[in-house]
């Protein structure tokens, strides 16, 4: 267990030991721009997403208009879509060269203005759109869950329906909101690749060229504690905003009365809805699919492009094995030790999914050149430490999904239902067989396919991590985008997407808005917040 | 506004034993004609009426399922009736096309799981039906606290409070406003056992005293003969009956309303005139009848002597009272007496009954 943490406590290690030069020269050079764009970049995309996702929660909880119970699912499908991907469809479309801005010049001239999309306020759009299903998922599971009854109880002491939900749902669901943009935060955090598309520096570029352009350790392993210090940051102001307040209800949850919507309003709604899901999803996935269709480049990359999915699948299937392993190990061990300290050291495991993503990979890299410094420059031998490390780093990013998933399903089989079984009988080996598996193993194959599919997903980590040679279907779609090669980045990118589309289309689907999703989304900031 | 003097009821409040200012009100008359509700197709309330006299308390007792809590949030305008009116004092808040929103209602409404705003302390809470005007709010919030025997709580948060000290809050929290009527949904069923029955008696006393016209919804028998003027007893989203409580024990309207309100014997008689012949011997009957009918007979007016007509099959001695359980003629008859039980299991005994005039229903 001590091994899921012990990256980033180097890189929180780091940080009691600054050393004057690296941070002299990196304050007189790039660095106070880099925290400004960063702290800019956190601004916009936190309170983009908590207008976005508050917004569309309240819409399809508090009024009924035609397709309100499909757009209440469907509005969670930008989960799928990855920023790095939705970026350079953006760019594509908006750039100079796009066809937006062409048809504009076309129509009103060569010199009609057109807001400049490479910026931070690019960026912001992009990552909103993607990311806003975090605060819209978390923000509708409290207006269900706790607001209902005190909802109604506002109405019979004189407030009207606006009046109740300014005086008494959105206080209510405040926590789940500040829980909902920290999550967006630290992802906002993490990533380096889309940013970079819009020639935007943030301080996690900066570990990015620092580590993979002049291989200076030292520096990167600053860098990374000050990403890491902003986090902290995000999560005591997220703590401070949600106070000592936890709303629970007693009861079911259910929908708090719909008004229908008609005329003006109707469209307003239904079109409001449709603007989300078309900017964060369809006009990405048609564009994409324009390419895949009307570009020759395609057929010459498919040889590379599978060599580079197997690669990515190998990738997702190692991490979700070891994820497994460590979560069964940890939970049960949590469960049948019985002792509080081995239960909050297994509670410890998750913290690595609220750290951003280039502080767990800074910190495995250390760890890599400890191992391979003491057996020379193998070459082989550094292929095979950076492979063993990238799983790593996925096993402490990814340990949440699969130890919720575990513990979720052990928590089901209660002592009694063991001790019924023993009673009748059977010897530990068949209470293993016939009630833990059967139990269990339904929940943990679902954890294992939510870290094989993050993983698939994942960039950061990989650019960071990867051997030298070493492509994944993610770094190919980066590449390609970087290169301005959108066209041939439509395949990869489009199988990333509907691969990721398969777990939110049938998983949230099953669970109806699912509580299950948005505690699993809570307890990551959770026990972020305790470490 | 008119002076009246306000006992404090509950227990662990102030010291202080009156009020002086407080006003009763503007309690008006209840009702409810023909009211019908549907979900999704399914009749949940099929015609109903209901009334509550101006000041008094009717309590609505039904098995879960019946409807209770539906008519009481059509009543609170949080559901909308597709038939039937409901009005309060002379205005119309639902029927004939016309639909007055909640917040327009002056009802107010203690709910079940008693929904106190969590992120509100206690003042701010009982203070949020008030008018936003303050000359009089912070009176108002104190008066309430004080009824309910909370003073200085104020400044506590909803969930530092106990259930007891939360049902409380949501009493007070519907009464500060003064409203024309007021709704309680099942308020004691989360309460321990112990407590229940004192915040019961309390709560029925302080409605009393400030002559608020209460409508309590409860599934427990008990409870309702207790807190309301009237019972009105309902199945399957109709009213059968609604009577004062020792009434509708002794006069339920069918042999349904008369299991469900107590434990009853309900035996075959052939009626001829004012009496009629069962398998305990000649009944007198409240009302002239004749041919085939069912008597209603409760225990406790049965009475068992050493004899041959029945066998004891059974005895449960409960503390105050016995039961006992006696096979006559293949038919089985509860009995029930104010004392330690005096026959054991195969006695052979005899039973006779003393009381007024029973309730005939005809022969199902």
């Amino acid at each position: 267990m001590a091994l899921i943490v012990t990256p980033i406590v180097i890189v929180g290690l780091g940080a009691f030991s600054p050393s004057a030069d690296v941070w002299r020269q990196l304050w007189e050079g790039p660095l106070p721009e880099m925290l400004w764009t960063t702290v800019a970049l956190l601004v916009l995309v936190g309170g983009g997403t908590i207008v976005l996702g508050t917004a569309l929660a309240w819409l399809t909880t508090a009024f009924d208009f035609p397709g309100r119970r499909w757009f209440t699912w469907a509005l969670m499908l930008p989960l799928a879509m990855p920023a790095y991907i939705l970026g350079f469809v953006f760019l594509a479309l908006f750039d100079f060269a796009g066809p937006v801005q062409t048809a504009m010049r076309s129509i009103f001239g060569t010199n009609v203005w057109f807001p400049d999309v490479t910026s931070v306020g690019g960026v912001a759009i992009v990552m909103s759109l993607s990311l806003y299903p975090y605060v819209y998922i978390l923000a509708r599971a409290a207006m269900r869950e706790q607001a209902p009854a005190t909802y109604e109880a506002a109405r019979m002491l004189g407030d009207s329906r606006r009046a109740a939900l300014l005086r008494v749902v959105l206080p209510m669901a405040r926590p789940s909101l500040a829980a909902g943009s920290a999550l967006v935060m630290m992802e906002t955090l993490t990533d380096f690749a889309t940013v970079q598309y819009f020639n935007v520096q943030t301080v996690s570029v900066g570990i990015y060229q620092v580590w993979r352009g002049m291989f200076d350790r030292e520096t990167a392993v600053e860098l990374a504690a000050l990403v890491l210090l902003i986090a902290l940051i995000v999560i005591g102001v997220e703590r401070l905003l949600r106070g000592p307040a936890r709303f629970h209800q007693r009861g079911a949850p259910r929908d708090i009365e719909r008004v229908a919507l008609f005329g003006w309003r109707k469209a307003l709604a239904i079109g409001a809805c449709w603007a989300v899901l078309g900017a964060a999803i369809l006009v990405p996935i048609a564009q994409l699919l324009y390419w895949l269709l009307t570009s020759p480049a395609v057929v010459t990359d498919l040889s590379r492009g599978l060599e580079y999915l197997s690669n990515s699948l190998g990738l997702a299937v190692a991490a979700a094995i070891a994820a497994m392993f460590f979560a069964l190990l940890a939970a049960g061990g949590a469960r049948f030790s019985g002792r509080t300290l081995v239960r909050r050291a297994a509670h410890l495991v998750t913290v690595g999914y609220a750290v951003p993503g280039p502080v767990v990979a800074i910190g495995v890299l250390v760890m890599i050149g400890w191992v391979t410094s003491g057996a020379g420059s193998n070459p082989a031998g550094l292929v095979v430490a950076s492979l063993t490390g990238l799983v790593y780093a996925y096993v402490v990013r990814f340990m949440a999904l699969a130890y919720g998933s575990v513990d979720a399903s052990l928590e089901k089989i209660t002592p009694a239902t063991v001790d019924a079984a023993h009673t009748l009988g059977a010897n530990p080996s068949r209470v293993m067989r016939q009630v833990y598996f059967p139990m269990a193993g339904a929940g943990a194959a679902a954890g294992a396919v939510l870290v094989a599919i993050d993983v698939l997903k994942e960039l950061p980590i990989v650019l960071l991590v990867r051997p030298f040679g070493f492509t994944t279907a993610s770094v190919w779609v980066w590449e390609l985008a970087s290169e301005s090669r959108w066209a041939a980045a439509a395949i990869p990118a489009l199988l990333i997407v509907l691969t990721a589309m398969v777990p939110i289309a049938f998983y949230l689907r099953r669970e109806r808005l699912s509580r299950g999703s948005a505690v699993a989304l809570e307890t990551r900031l959770t026990t972020a917040g305790r470490s | 506004m008119t002076p009246v003097r306000v006992p404090v009821h509950f227990r662990s409040g102030s010291p202080v034993d009156t009020i002086d200012h407080v006003n009763t009100g503007t309690s008006r008359r209840l009702e409810v004609r023909g009211v019908a509700k549907q979900f999704e197709g399914q009749s949940v309330l099929r015609g109903v009426d209901l009334t509550v006299e101006k000041g008094t308390s009717v309590t609505l007792l039904g098995p879960s399922g019946c409807g209770k809590t539906t008519l009481l949030r059509v009543i609170a305008g949080l559901e909308r009736p597709e038939q039937g009116a409901v009005t309060l004092g002379d205005r119309i808040l639902a029927g004939g096309g016309k639909f007055v929103p909640p917040e327009k209602r002056r009802i107010g409404m203690v709910f079940q799981d008693w929904a106190l705003f969590p992120h509100l302390d206690v003042a701010a809470n009982v203070a949020y039906g008030l008018p936003k005007d303050p000359s009089d709010r912070g009176r108002a919030v104190a008066d309430a606290l004080n009824m309910v025997g909370l003073s200085g709580f104020e400044n506590r948060m909803p969930s530092t409070l106990s259930g007891g000290e939360q049902q409380r809050v949501a009493i007070a929290r519907a009464i500060a406003p003064r409203p024309d009527a007021l709704l309680l949904d099942e308020p004691f069923s989360n309460l321990d056992a112990g407590l229940r029955a004192t915040v019961r008696s309390d709560t029925r006393a302080l409605l009393r005293d400030l002559e608020m016209t209460t409508l309590f919804v409860t599934h427990d028998q008990g409870e309702a003969f207790v807190l309301g003027d009237e019972v009105a007893v309902m199945r399957d989203g109709v009213i059968h009956q609604q009577a004062p409580a020792d009434q509708l024990y002794s006069s339920p309207v069918d042999p349904w309303v008369a299991t469900f309100v107590g434990e009853a014997n309900l035996l075959l008689a052939d009626a001829n005139g004012q009496s009629a012949r069962t398998i305990l011997g000649d009944i007198p009957l409240a009302e002239q009848a004749f041919g085939p009918r069912t008597v209603l007979l409760r225990p406790e007016q049965i009475y068992l002597s050493p004899g041959s007509a029945g066998e004891v099959k059974s005895v449960e001695f409960y503390g105050h009272d016995c039961s006992y359980r006696v096979e006559v003629d293949g038919t089985e008859v509860i009995v029930r007496s104010i004392a330690a039980p005096v026959f054991t299991r195969g006695d052979y005994v005899s039973l006779s009954y003393q009381g007024p005039g029973a309730v005939a229903y005809p022969a199902s």
